[in-house]
């Protein structure tokens, strides 16, 4: 089979995938390129002299409102927000390695807070707060707004994990005479680990760019997706772009970033076997 | 960490009948407890008082407990309701449709044509990538493409095929559904290429053999082998695009509407019980199209 001709259905599906992935990339090279607009340039094409203005702007407050703080409260969110993804999820993957009574119950509302709609989630969580007279904050009310959007994607992960996860690497560990806690920190964590970066990564990433949760529940500080929402209504200078370009960069630094830690696991893994 | 590492061991701890340890039922209860608590609290619960909130009448000033079902009758009475709803079903059915075909097409290609394991890898993540960055951002991005004096326009300008910019590109339906695929597509693209990497390549053969063509092989063979995928990319583009607000106020100008929409207006004007009354209609909508795919696949078998 691989040393098959190319077949007229391979370069019309890679002149699909083609447009495809210019279709993905296009608009978002557009506006990198349009926040190196001069300062006299607007929101649309062409380029009105080449400049870092509009980067510089970005850190005057009048411009964009409070761009680093709200940039900080979403950073330290984001940590936060993966940390208690990575703990729970696998916590909840080595649970429903078993059956227990309620594992059915427990799966399904995991998938039910995929499915349901953010904005009712958000209204329901900012209505607890309302009548539990409590202040909703950033890192209250959204900080369990973002899990009930981050944790079922690490839970079916480490789901899907555990399911091809032969149990005889910890029966022959067993039989070698490793404790328990050995077997799981010295075979079941070394193999699951690019998998757990894997989980961090989606709940940094999912948290870091989530506002459809926060809206009803971030309080009186906005994070940073909120921060550009507003913007979208009101700015109308390639700041705009500059604050995307920017974060969208952070993006890429640390998808970038988780990548390296999971091929480098990944590789130590294979060497030692 | 003391409950995780007695698991691995408490299935030989009940054979050899020491039972001094944790028991085995008590462990799994012990791990599942924190989803179980915070799912409870920040995810049942809130479901929870919306249902109770959507009979309580309300006022500017605030909120009280009562049984009233007008915020039902409200909402289900009034026309605006349906043709959003209308509106709602209109965006879910075409970005659906869309995205279900370019997900299938772009899966097929990396799943079958290409060879490498490793180009095949760094290629999905081509395809990945941007879903990680900011779903604002890759809206905003489409403004200086479709917008008046954009791209698209200037080019189409300069080519003199059209005398003046065409005003439909941006602020439009149209714009809305192309953000919606540009946004949703990935979410097919997985769960697609995850169900054709796992069917067995010489069934292909075996169609072969027995006459089947190319479209054939498609159709009887590939299809319904993928269907789970497609069912599970469905279940993400359908529930995403119902419960959309963003995408319809920022790329129609505020000319469309959506049900997520409607119901953010109320809350802005801290209307919560109607808002509830909304959130209960809607999410009984949607479960009942969740329950509509699901009879196509277990997803418990699926991961």
């Amino acid at each position: 089979m691989n040393h098959e001709k190319r077949s007229l259905e391979f370069y019309v599906l890679a002149i699909f995938f083609t447009i495809f992935v210019l279709f993905l990339y296009g608009p978002l090279s557009a506006i990198v390129i349009l926040s190196f607009q001069g300062p006299d340039g607007g929101l649309t094409f062409p380029l009105n002299g080449v400049s870092l203005h509009w980067f510089a702007n970005l850190f005057e407050k009048q411009a964009v409102g409070d761009f680093g703080a709200s940039f900080q409260r979403s950073l330290i969110l984001g940590i936060m927000v993966m940390i208690v993804t990575v703990v729970v999820s696998l916590l909840a993957g080595l649970a429903f390695r078993r059956r227990f009574r309620g594992s059915t119950f427990l799966f399904y509302a995991t998938v039910a807070s995929l499915v349901v709609p953010s904005i009712i989630i958000s209204l329901g969580i900012g209505v607890v707060f309302q009548q539990g007279g409590l202040a909703p904050a950033w890192y209250s009310s959204a900080f369990g707004a973002h899990l009930t959007w981050t944790l079922p994607f690490g839970v079916l992960i480490m789901f899907a994990v555990f399911n091809r996860f032969s149990p005889a690497y910890e029966e022959a560990a067993r039989d070698l005479g490793a404790t328990s806690w050995q077997t799981f920190r010295h075979v079941v964590l070394p193999m699951i680990a690019p998998s757990l970066i894997g989980v961090g990564l989606f709940g940094f990433t999912l948290s870091y760019d989530e506002f459809a949760r926060t809206l009803m529940t971030s309080g009186t500080y906005n994070t940073l997706p909120l921060e550009i929402y507003g913007m979208t209504t009101n700015v109308t200078t390639p700041v705009l772009y500059a604050l995307g370009t920017v974060t969208t960069l952070f993006s890429f630094t640390i998808i970038l970033l988780a990548l390296a830690i999971m091929t480098m696991l990944g590789r130590r893994q294979a060497k030692k076997s | 960490m003391a409950t995780i590492a007695s698991s691995e061991t408490d299935q030989a701890t009940a054979k050899s009948g020491r039972s001094f340890r944790v028991p085995l039922g008590l462990v799994s209860y012990l791990q599942a407890t924190p989803l179980f608590l915070i799912l409870g609290f920040f995810f049942l619960l809130p479901i929870a008082m919306i249902g109770v909130v959507s009979f309580w009448d309300y006022d500017f000033a605030g909120l009280y407990p009562a049984f009233l079902t007008t915020n039902y009758t409200d909402t289900l009475g009034s026309w605006v309701t349906w043709k959003t709803y209308l509106n709602t079903l209109k965006f879910t059915v075409i970005v659906w449709g869309l995205t279900l075909f370019i997900g299938f097409w772009v899966a097929y290609f990396l799943a079958f044509h290409i060879r490498r394991t490793s180009t095949q890898m760094i290629l999905f993540l081509v395809c990945t990538v941007p879903f990680m960055t900011s779903n604002i951002i890759r809206m905003i991005s489409w403004i200086p493409v479709l917008g008046r004096n954009g791209l698209v326009n200037s080019t189409l300008i300069e080519l003199g095929l059209i005398p003046k910019p065409i005003e439909w590109l941006l602020y439009s339906d149209f714009a809305v559904v192309l953000a919606m695929v540009h946004l949703y597509t990935l979410f097919m693209v997985t769960p697609i290429f995850n169900t054709l990497m796992r069917i067995d390549r010489s069934l292909f053969e075996a169609a072969r053999d027995a006459g089947a063509s190319g479209w054939q092989v498609l159709w009887n063979v590939v299809i319904p082998l993928a269907k789970p995928g497609m069912a599970i990319g469905s279940i993400f583009v359908v529930t995403l695009v119902m419960a959309d607000f963003s995408t319809v106020q920022v790329m129609s100008g505020g000319q469309s509407a959506s049900i997520a929409l409607m119901m953010k207006n109320q809350m802005s004007l801290l209307q919560y019980p109607a808002a509830a009354a909304n959130a209960v209609v809607l999410l009984v909508v949607v479960l009942l199209m969740v329950a509509a795919i699901l009879r196509i696949v277990d997803i418990r078998k699926e991961l």
